[in-house]
């Protein structure tokens, strides 16, 4: 057995070192180390060896697999490979197809805006979508019978219970859990009843708060300056103008220079140059007062912002249903 | 609302261009969310003269006019009994737009050409006369434009007042803030009147029986005046803020309520019985009929305003059309009054009327201003409709309104602010809008606002008058100080994250459906009565019927989402979805709201190509992407089996399993019966699979323990068996498993066929075992034992060959 194991390696090494080109090594291959090769035929006779000399042939045999390995890869190497050149393929026919899935362009913007957030160290904050006239309203400074909840035109379960028109209860509900400092936002779906090419019976909206000592409107305008300038890019412009809201006090609306025309007027902007993208302000001391802060040691600023409306201008989408179609080829766009 | 900076600089005089001031009222706080040219509709309007006048043939009222342009002469039919040859009127050219829409261009009338159109004053809304064309003073020039001709220019705001703003819904309250903002003074309109009937109150007298609803009331009577139309002076401040003039008492009505925010109405006195005014509560069911001739039902808690014997007027909502004036109206009584936001906004709310009046009393008005407004009415009816007016007016307040008396910190206010303005200057700022300031000490003062200010009432409100005549732009733009803490995240948003990363990366599309569905739903998806799906939740005022309740499961949103696709011609569909549900609770307020996921596979599950035809999904599909689901959140445990309850009605029995983690459903899935796709309107085969997001995640395990590879090698082993076709794979290879437990590691199905040789009624189910030992390698002889052992034991358990 030993001797057989030495006669091959000479013959082998031989034939390798006389083939003349890459066909041939790739013939002597096979021949040797083919799976009904040499190599293997002579394997099968370990069998047949004494159990004593098992380990040294074994050791042997071994030792030639891998010396003809070496020798073939140094011959293939110097000639290429055979194989190699007659394989072609056609590289420029598609390949199998596969299926590519993805997230909805509103939980993408919904993300991005999160991601900003929780970088910021913001908690998230999530809560029931058919909420309490008292959290939905009442709490936020929303008297029953006010004009301020013409501002919302709301879905109603019943006289006490609403679809929830912002994700502000979450404000309340959250101060209601947490002492201050509080830094969340709250993101998630929202209703209100109005339908139309610029509005939809459910959006979706991110709300954010900061309560904590010595928070001023001053901070309101740089967290936010900071947000629309990660949105967008750190040139886009900001305008903080005085609004209303039943439940911050002082009240601004946000304006960003209009990124489709770059300020100079075009349709998306009505020719004004500005956007509306965020509404904000100093949290009201009522809704302080319901959930129990002391408002002479603490303040804080409030915001939401439509995501719709961001995703919009963000990827130039024109009509706000297309979010709730699902025509795929709308989403394989994002 | 709109405003006309002509009317404005009545009381107000800004040197400044209408652009910049529209930027100044949206700073302040007053958007401006359009600027508009009165006149632009006069583009195309020039001063004509007409040249000759001849009747036209068979018409009785047409005339022919040569009409000099300036230039040129162009021929116009007219209808106007008062066109004649030398009038100048004014003449419409092609191209020229009416604010009704008409735009002007050559026709022919009567067989002949007409080429232009001559104008009344109505017809320009340039004034109320509609009584022929507009005659034109003679010294203007043939082919001038109209509006430089009569000098005609004004720009129209379009505002957006907040809500909190009430005292900025009329002339003067804007014009208020313009003066405030440019730091000018402004000067309220005169209102002097002559008095020269007898003492009011031997003509009328109010009685409040409600005072909680009305807590002042003002009348005053005017005699022997002659209903007409309103002069183009009144008439052409109205349309410009987009009213149209009615008559002389109407239009000076709407005229004062527009310049100082106080409705007003006007009773024909002589309907008035016995000439006197009582304001009360409705009486539970009792009936009114409003000048829109529309008969209310009334509720006890209505105010209306009524004479000696019967009501008159929905307090401050609409007047009656018992007391309305008419055309032979010569006694006059005015209406000025302020009444409860509340009440009002109540009324109104109730019986579905939105006016300008109720716009204004509902967001509050002027207490103080209700004697201003009556006699500024009393005086332009004199002026423009004559008759005499009684000495003064009655006035009823049995509730006074006092100011609001606030203090206010300078260092608190530029704490909040994050600024540092003086004292001194905040001082200011408060006077500006006629506050009346008063120094405490050196950080404090005691403010009075002006009672028409009815949103500031506490120091934050002062703080926003500051803000924003300071500037919002001049606030400096800081970083919070931030204190560090951190709190638990919320483990169902975060799973909803991963599970639609990875079910994007299997090649999901997300898809997002509105939460509501059409009430039918539940009948739809053949849910069992006892299911709790069909518990729905209704909304009272749904936009569509198919948005009547909210929806119990993510089903039929995304069958309408594979609908609309098929529609529109994409067919091969992978949508998931993630979203509540929500089950109505007896005897609680709020439902339950449910995080679920939602699956659907239609048309091809690999799409053709060069390489191959077509796949169509199938419930194999299906089930490959739930093992792929379960595979990337480490759930081991997994268990398939067939749905033997009614709790998926709308899948196919035969097609259709659950998955159970632990003993707990966490999922169904299967294929949907064709007969309630049809239902939902969707044509082809659709798979789906439900899960309940929080039973998911709950059979997700907490931790991971990094197991090292095995370290001896592996063998595989193939068997075959016939056995029963009822009998199902599982049922086989739990068998398996039981009888080794140490060697077995895996056992894979290779294949399942029926047909020859196999006998009917049977199936050929070939799998592979794996078998491995922890430690030692395997010999062939030891694991041909017990895989011969396993073939034996399975033909005896399960017939099989
Ligand atoms: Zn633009």
């Amino acid at each position: 057995m030993k001797t057989q194991i030495q006669e091959l390696r000479t013959q082998a090494l031989a034939d390798i070192e006389s083939a003349g080109d890459a066909k041939a090594i790739d013939e002597l291959n096979i021949r040797y180390l083919g799976r009904k090769g040499l190599v293997n035929d002579l394997m099968k006779g370990m069998a047949k060896v004494p159990a004593d000399e098992k380990p040294l042939i074994g050791r042997l045999a071994n030792e030639l697999k891998n010396d003809l390995q070496d020798a073939f890869a140094k011959a293939v190497e110097k000639f290429g490979s055979g194989k190699e050149a007659g394989d072609v393929v056609d590289v420029t026919l598609p390949g199998r197809p596969r299926k590519v899935g993805g997230l909805h362009p509103l939980t993408t913007i919904n993300l991005e805006i999160c991601d900003i957030f929780t970088r910021l160290g913001f908690d998230i904050a999530q809560g029931p979508e058919v909420e309490l006239d008292y959290y939905n309203f009442e709490a936020l400074n929303f008297p029953k019978d006010h004009p301020a909840r013409d501002m919302q035109d709301t879905f109603f379960v019943s006289d006490n219970v609403v679809l929830r028109t912002h994700t502000s209860p979450m404000q309340v509900r959250t101060m209601e859990k947490q002492k201050p400092p509080v830094r969340v936002i709250a993101p998630g779906k929202v209703y209100r009843c109005d339908s139309d090419i610029t509005h939809t019976p459910m959006f979706a909206q991110v709300e954010g708060l900061v309560v904590d000592k010595g928070i001023s409107f001053a901070d309101l305008k740089g967290v936010l300056t900071t947000l629309v300038h990660q949105i967008f890019d750190d040139k886009t412009p900001l305008r903080f103008r005085p609004s209303f809201f039943p439940f911050t006090e002082p009240s601004a609306e946000v304006d960003i220079g209009c990124v489709m025309c770059k300020g100079s007027g075009c349709r998306v902007c009505s020719h004004t140059g500005w956007l509306e993208i965020l509404g904000s302000g100093m949290v009201h001391p009522r809704v302080f007062e319901f959930v129990g802060y002391d408002t002479s040691e603490i303040s804080g600023f409030a915001f939401g912002m439509g995501v719709e409306r961001i995703a919009m201008l963000k990827y130039g989408i024109d009509d706000i249903r297309k979010y709730y179609e699902n025509d795929v080829r709308f989403l394989n766009q994002f | 609302m709109l405003v006309s900076l002509k009317w404005l600089q009545q009381y107000v005089n800004v040197d400044a261009d209408p652009q910049e001031i529209a930027h100044a009222l949206t700073m302040a706080g007053l958007e401006v969310e359009g600027v508009h040219d009165r006149f632009a509709h006069l583009q195309k309007v020039v001063v004509g003269e007409i040249l000759s006048a001849e009747p036209v043939k068979k018409s009785d009222h047409l005339q022919v006019c040569q009409v000099n342009a300036g230039g040129q002469t162009l021929q116009v039919v007219c209808g106007a009994p008062n066109a004649r040859a030398g009038l100048k009127a004014p003449l419409a050219l092609q191209g020229a737009e009416f604010p009704d829409g008409m735009v002007i261009s050559k026709g022919k009338l009567m067989g002949q050409v007409s080429e232009g159109m001559l104008c009344s004053a109505k017809e320009l809304e340039i004034g109320a006369n509609a009584g022929g064309i507009m005659e034109l003073d003679d010294s203007l020039t043939p082919g001038q434009n109209l509006a430089e001709a009569l000098i005609l220019s004004d720009t129209i705001f379009e505002l957006g007042i907040t809500p909190n703003r009430s005292d900025c819904l009329s002339m003067i309250g804007v014009a208020r803030e313009l003066a405030a903002i440019y730091g000018v003074e402004m000067t309220l309109p005169d209102a002097s009147l002559p008095e020269e009937g007898g003492a009011v109150e031997d003509v009328t007298a109010v009685e409040i029986l409600a005072p909680d609803h009305c807590p002042r009331y003002a009348a005053r009577v005017i005699k022997g005046i002659k209903i007409g139309p309103s002069p183009d002076w009144l008439a052409q401040a109205l349309l410009a803020i987009g009213i149209r003039p009615i008559s002389n008492i109407v239009d000076v009505t709407n005229y004062v309520m527009m310049e100082t925010g106080q409705p007003l109405h006007a009773f024909d006195y002589d309907l008035l019985e016995e000439g006197r005014i009582v304001v009360r509560l409705a009486a539970k069911g009792e009936k009114f009929t409003t000048l829109d001739s529309k008969e209310n039902e009334l509720e006890d808690d209505m105010l209306m305003i009524c004479d000696g014997k019967k009501a008159v007027a929905l307090a401050g909502v609409m007047g009656g059309l018992n007391s309305e004036i008419n055309d032979g109206t010569t006694n006059v009584l005015i209406e000025s009054a302020h009444f409860s936001p509340m009440s009002v906004r109540k009324t109104a709310k109730r019986l579905g009327y939105h006016t300008e009046a109720s716009h204004r009393f509902e967001r509050g008005t002027d207490h103080e201003g209700v004697l201003f407004a009556a006699q500024r009415a009393a005086q332009l009816m004199l002026q423009t409709a004559g008759g005499v007016c009684a000495k003064g007016a009655v006035d009823a307040h049995p509730v006074t309104v006092e100011k609001t008396e606030i203090t206010l910190s300078a260092s608190r206010t530029n704490e909040i602010l994050g600024t540092d303005i003086p004292f001194g200057q905040i001082v200011k700022y408060l006077e500006s809008v006629n506050m009346e300031v008063t120094p405490i000490d050196q950080d404090a003062m005691k403010v009075l606002a002006p009672v028409y200010r009815v949103d500031v009432s506490r120091p934050e409100d002062l703080m926003e008058e500051v803000a924003r005549l300071f500037g919002y732009d001049n606030i400096p733009t800081t970083w919070p100080a931030a204190t560090m803490e951190i709190h638990p995240s919320d483990p169902i948003r975060d799973f909803g994250l991963k599970l639609r990363t990875s079910l994007g990366g299997q090649g999901f599309r997300e898809a997002i459906n509105y939460s509501f569905v059409g009430a039918d739903t539940p009948q739809r998806l053949m849910l069992a009565e006892s299911d709790k799906r069909t518990r729905t939740l209704p909304i009272l005022n749904p936009l569509t019927e198919d948005q009547a309740v909210m929806r119990t499961s993510l089903l039929p949103g995304l069958f309408a989402s594979v609908a609309v696709n098929i529609n529109y011609q994409n067919k091969d569909l992978a949508l998931f979805e993630i979203g509540k549900t929500f089950i109505a609770e007896k005897g609680r307020e709020l439902p339950t709201e449910i995080e679920c996921l939602c699956l659907v596979l239609s048309g091809a599950a690999t799409a053709p190509s060069w390489q191959g035809k077509a796949v169509r999904t199938d419930f194999f599909e299906m089930k490959g992407c739930c093992e792929a689901l379960m595979a990337d959140f480490h759930i081991e445990n997994a268990e398939y089996s067939r749905i033997e309850d009614d709790s998926a009605p709308y899948l196919v029995k035969g097609q259709c399993a659950q998955i159970v983690c632990q003993g707990q459903r966490v999922g169904v899935l299967g294929k949907v019966k064709p007969e309630v796709l049809k239902k939902f309107e969707v044509k082809q085969d659709v798979f789906v699979a439900e899960f309940d997001a929080a039973a998911l995640l709950a059979a997700v395990p907490d931790a991971l323990t990094y197991q090292a590879p095995p370290r001896f090698p592996a063998t595989d082993r193939d068997i075959t068996i016939v056995l029963d076709k009822k009998v199902e794979a599982e049922a086989v290879l739990a068998h398996v498993r039981k009888m080794d437990q140490e060697w077995i590691r895996a056992l894979e199905i290779v294949a399942v066929y029926e047909g020859e040789p196999v006998p009917e009624g049977k199936k050929s189910l070939s799998f592979r075992i794996t078998y491995r030992s922890d430690s030692t390698t395997l010999q062939d002889k030891e694991v041909n034992e017990v895989h011969e052992r396993i073939g034996k034991e399975l033909m005896e358990a399960f017939g099989a060959a």
